[in-house]
């Protein structure tokens, strides 16, 4: 007992300096220093058009959710890229905080500010319409990015891609696939995002519907969490259900990373597979073709530098060169393209 | 002086609390093996739907194997995590911040820095995450005296704000082969999953019924007062229960990291709520000084394995939340009947 007291400062000595060696390696350890992805940015030099000259100089409000997905962290990205390549742009970002309260108090002081226009991806459409009402009315233009508003007065463009859109794009290319092969009773395994999202739900509408020209049904579908650990449960279950798969849909090329590993744990190659999204891991990996991940669909985050580029128009008053009309269209809906090896190079660049 | 010596605890003996003993026999058999009996039942049962269900996938044994196989993997990672909550609840405490530990510990041992420095540099600083969030949880609640649900559900929202501006909201691929092989290689035709998890339910085991150190944890758990005046350091016990709760969320965060070859900020959702369901249904008492390490394990595999039945039946994820939830709700009903009272039903007949 006497022989630990007369230890005790040392061993505390010897605990707080591993202590503190340990607490200075793992600060050390919280670097995440790779070499940057290159945002999707169009820049006004490879315009060529009358649009690529500077104009007058605006301010664009942007907010979007502090989102703990890859997909947001692009939008974000993306958007700030996007306007540091124009001259004539400057971009007053406001955080838009944890929840749509939170939002809607971050644009009001945004609306305050007078900014010429204002760019949001919402945390959704339907609870922040009063907010996209109230900028309107007080004169500045909305970009609504990706969530729509119901009320049409409360925005001046809509920019969004199309999940319904996604759905088709997978299940058209699986059937083609699949027919071309000449298999006429697949089966066909889907592993969709979180289920009480409404995108996920019209995702699988329009897969279920593009699957059914073909006469193919979907024989087991699992939701998971759009994460990485959530895709590899679900997908290793799915793959217990089905022995033999002839096609599987993901509908996330994050949660895809899971998916992959419960695959090549579970030694099964005999089925392709198709992503969702277009993350540049996954573009990687169809352009390397040495997984069962032969194509995936594209759902860009590119939607929010378009948006930067329209929103600066707008303010500008110019309308798109291709057009007749003067002025900007009031919507735009982003077709979902389908990524494979042949195309992979060109997409490799608006991967995220 | 032991923990076994404390004594007895000034509320009514027939207070389940007050059981810190092997508990009382009914049939020859200690009340928690009949409780774990009970779950292997429900476990039969299972098996049974599931064979009823899928005679083509029970049919045949190699599939039988992997299927049973996928079912413990997929239990592996919670149940480490769930092995720590049992200590926790037992010593009357409850870590609502376990899924956010797993996720914390996975990202920081996949950044690329802590990448670079290989495969020990990344269980290193798995292990020594978890536990020093343990150890943050458990000074605020022994030395700092915060209620457990608020000190924990503080660092749940804060580990899962750290999680995601080390990954900037990123998902980080573990590049890392070893750290990836784990979830691949298999011992002896045994996932190495799974044996990690035997290895840390094996030692939990021992460390609640073997050593002083589970005999305080029940003690602590049962009552507070007696088991300080019995001359146990309460307060740094207390601490050392989150702290190892903490490190089986860093061994968590290394499994689940080489499950899935990466980790986010957003990994592990609701782990603690499925590791304390697991560990109700399992038989520890909410309110601490009773539990079983066993029978936790138990419950994980029984929620695993519902997983495992609605997959292969197709069936949709919404009623499977359903059926979890009914469960839960069963067990804790089934725990208030108490087996004194059926034994009094027997003898009247």
């Amino acid at each position: 007992m006497t022989q630990n007291r007369l230890n005790l400062p040392r061993r505390r000595l010897l605990f707080g300096g591993a202590a503190v060696g340990a607490g200075a390696l793992l600060a050390a350890c919280t670097s995440n220093e790779k070499e940057p992805t290159s945002a999707q940015t169009k820049g006004p030099e490879a315009g060529g058009n009358a649009n690529a000259n500077a104009g007058r100089q605006v301010t664009i409000g942007f907010s979007a959710p502090a989102a703990d997905h890859g997909w947001i962290a692009a939008i974000t990205n993306n958007a700030k890229a996007q306007a540091g390549t124009f001259s004539d742009v400057t971009l007053k970002q406001v955080e838009a905080g944890a929840d749509a309260a939170a939002q809607r108090a971050a644009l009001d002081t945004l609306i305050a500010e007078k900014p010429d226009i204002i760019v949001m991806l919402p945390h959704d459409g339907k609870e922040l319409n009063a907010s996209g009402l109230k900028a309107m009315q007080a004169g500045i233009p909305v970009v609504n990015l990706d969530r729509a508003f119901p009320d049409a007065l409360a925005y001046r463009l809509q920019i969004k891609g199309d999940n319904y859109g996604m759905g088709v794009a997978a299940g058209t290319y699986i059937g083609n696939q699949l027919k071309n092969k000449g298999v006429s009773t697949p089966v066909i395994g889907e592993i969709a995002g979180i289920d009480s999202l409404e995108l996920t739900q019209e995702r699988s509408a329009g897969f279920k519907a593009a699957l059914a020209t073909f006469g193919f049904t979907v024989a087991n579908r699992r939701a998971a969490e759009f994460t990485a650990d959530s895709g590899q449960r679900e997908a290793a279950n799915l793959l217990q259900a089905l022995p033999k798969l002839d096609a599987l849909w993901n509908h996330d090329d994050d949660q895809g990373i899971g998916v992959l590993a419960a695959i090549n744990r579970a030694n099964r190659t005999e089925f392709f597979m198709v992503g969702g999204a277009g993350s540049k891991k996954a573009i990687e990996d169809i352009q390397a073709d040495n997984t069962v991940l032969k194509a995936t669909v594209t759902y860009s985050p590119s939607m929010a530098s378009s948006a930067i580029s329209l929103a600066r128009l707008i303010a500008q008053g110019r309308g798109l060169a291709d057009l007749v009309e003067l002025q900007v269209p009031k919507e735009i809906i982003l077709a979902s393209e389908t990524i494979t090896k042949d195309n992979a190079g060109d997409y490799l660049k608006l991967g995220f | 002086m032991s923990a076994t010596e404390a004594p007895a605890s000034p509320v009514s003996p027939a207070d389940e609390r007050t059981t810190t003993g092997p508990g009382r026999r009914w049939g020859g058999l200690s009340e928690t093996a009949l409780r774990n009996l009970a779950l292997v039942g429900v476990l039969v049962v299972l098996v049974i739907i599931g064979a009823v269900t899928r005679p083509d996938l029970y049919g045949d044994p190699v599939r039988v194997r992997d299927n049973v196989f996928t079912i413990l993997e997929q239990a592996s990672v919670i149940g480490v995590v769930t092995v720590g909550m049992t200590f926790v609840i037992i010593g009357g405490g409850i870590d609502l911040s376990v899924g956010a530990i797993v996720a914390l510990a996975g990202v920081w041992c996949t950044t690329v820095a802590t990448q670079s420095y290989g495969t020990f540099g990344m269980i290193f600083t798995a292990l020594t995450v978890g536990l020093c969030v343990g150890l943050v949880n458990g000074g605020l609640i022994s030395y700092g005296r915060l209620v457990p649900f608020i000190a924990t559900l503080a660092m749940m929202v804060a580990a899962r704000g750290l999680a995601a501006s080390i990954s900037g909201k990123q998902t980080q691929v573990s590049e890392n082969r070893t750290i990836n092989a784990i979830a691949s290689t298999d011992v002896l035709g045994i996932p190495l999953l799974v044996v990690i998890l035997a290895v840390v339910v094996a030692a939990g085991w021992v460390l609640l019924n073997r050593t002083t150190f589970g005999r305080r944890t029940v003690a602590v758990g049962g009552n507070r007062e007696a088991a300080r005046l019995a001359g146990i350091n309460v307060t740094r016990h207390t601490m050392l229960l989150y702290a190892l709760s903490g490190l089986c969320c860093g061994i968590a965060a290394i499994m689940l990291t080489s499950l899935s070859t990466s980790a986010q900020a957003g990994a592990a959702n609701l782990y603690e709520l499925d590791a304390i369901a697991a560990a109700i249904i399992g038989g520890t008492l909410l309110s601490g000084g009773r539990g079983s390490i066993i029978g936790s394990l138990l419950g994980v595999l029984v929620f695993s394995t519902i997983t495992n039945l609605f997959a292969i039946n197709n069936l949709a994820t919404e009623v499977q939340n359903m059926v979890k939830g009914g469960i839960i709700v069963a067990a804790v009903l089934v725990q208030q009947v108490r087996f004194k009272s059926l034994t009094t039903i027997f003898a009247r007949t």
